[in-house]
């Protein structure tokens, strides 16, 4: 079959910011995404999200500039200030233009 | 001293202590998330139905001014607080305010818990009590976060997004959704699913402070971090704003049962709302000093002494 390179981001982010995290992607043009939640630990040792679960795993199929503009939202924007990773791999998919 | 201990040696205190044991023993006594998460929306509703209920049979003379009150309250709770932290501790103002809107809202747990009690003993209150709930738990959070000012001026948009959540997330959708649903609900209609909501209420809030009590077990172990100063202030902050909170509800006329269970209110520190929004707001505040403070120091104080000292006062005043 043939297949259309893309790239899958992948965001690990603490609870709390799921939502605003879900509207910052949209207004960058991210079109869909799903979103799974989690449990772990990480170098900040934050762990303000007893009650709001514990992490959430966002992935997100799209072009390498579109995923270059978000990981520099996230550079911005949530980097410093919350409990976020995030990293880009390279993706093979069909329906190349759903994604690009 | 036979209050306190009518308190410690009730299922719901004990069952928090076991949960608090667990946590420094290490054992896996953590219910699931999500039965978490429907407990919690459990309690929050049938708190709401109860004190709408309440609000049915009272009049609206009647509440005005006990409502009043608790505005005033939730403003001024947190300025002392602020006050104390200032006073007892080295915190940043970033951090100083972030504890501080932890103490300027109020907690459903504790509430929850002196409700239980006065119900156990069979000592009268007034039903709409619920109301001052819903009525305090907003405005402590908005003072803590204006007091963060300039230090906080970076994350404007944060105040933002965390107004928004505390104002639509589930502690506040769930109680005052429940306050009206018991107020505009017919008695016939609201006995019918009282089984449910009132008579498994007292078994439930058990099953929640075991979990509870593992959460804060858990922030126990971060007590040491946190300094004596900020200990001391997560132990003189509820006995000043508690006693307040009963001074205030002496004044405006509540019963001893009332009076105490504001100075409940006033004297607790929020777990639930509160650090969704402070962690939204002021991110660069450290979570360990707020939900060290707030769930590891002050609700197992308020619970085991807290809780009987307000009342011991309301009862001395009333």
């Amino acid at each position: 079959m043939r297949t259309v390179p893309v790239a899958c981001l992948t965001i690990v982010a603490e609870a709390v910011v799921e939502a605003r995290l879900l509207r910052d992607l949209e207004t960058a043009g991210v079109r869909g995404w799903t979103v799974t939640s989690g449990q772990g630990r990480g170098t900040s040792h934050i762990d303000a999200s007893d009650w709001e679960g514990a992490n959430v795993r966002i992935e997100t199929l799209l072009s390498t500039t579109a995923a270059d503009r978000v990981l520099a939202m996230l550079s911005q924007e949530y980097f410093p200030r919350f409990a976020v990773v995030a990293w880009v791999t390279p993706a093979q998919v069909v329906r190349g233009d759903k994604f690009l | 001293m036979q209050a306190a201990l009518d308190t410690v040696t009730s299922p719901a205190v004990l069952a928090f202590l076991l949960g608090v044991l667990a946590a420094l023993l290490r054992s896996d006594v953590r219910l699931p998330d999500a039965v978490h998460t429907a407990l919690s929306s459990y309690l929050l509703l049938a708190i709401g139905l109860k004190g709408g209920a309440g609000l049915r049979q009272a009049g609206v003379g009647e509440v005005a001014l006990p409502v009043l009150a608790a505005v005033a309250l939730g403003i001024v709770t947190p300025m002392l607080a602020w006050v104390v932290l200032r006073a007892l501790t080295r915190l940043s103002p970033v951090d100083r305010a972030a504890v501080t809107a932890h103490y300027g809202s109020t907690s459903l747990v504790t509430f929850t818990a002196a409700v239980a009690l006065l119900d156990s003993r069979g000592d009268a209150y007034e039903p709409y009590a619920a109301t001052l709930l819903a009525v305090l738990e907003v405005p402590g959070i908005l003072v803590g976060l204006l007091l963060a000012g300039g230090a906080a001026a970076a994350a404007g948009a944060g105040r933002a997004e965390a107004v928004r959540e505390v104002l639509t997330g589930r502690s506040i959708m769930l109680l005052t959704g429940g306050l009206a649903i018991g107020a505009l609900a017919t008695p016939s209609s609201y006995d019918t699913v009282a089984p449910l909501f009132v008579t498994l209420f007292p078994g439930v809030l058990v099953l929640f402070l075991l979990d509870l009590g593992v959460l804060a077990g858990r922030r126990l172990r971060d007590v040491p971090a946190a300094g004596p100063g900020l200990v001391v202030a997560a132990v003189v902050i509820p006995v000043v704003n508690g006693s307040l909170g009963v001074l205030v509800g002496t004044a405006v006329g509540l019963s001893p049962g009332g009076a105490g269970l504001l100075g409940v209110l006033t004297g607790s520190a929020s777990y639930i709302a509160a650090p969704a929004a402070v962690r939204l707001a002021l991110p660069q505040a450290n979570p360990a000093y707020y939900l060290t403070t707030s769930l590891g120091v002050t609700f197992p104080f308020n619970l085991v002494l807290g809780i009987p000292l307000y009342f011991a006062l309301a009862r001395a005043l009333g």
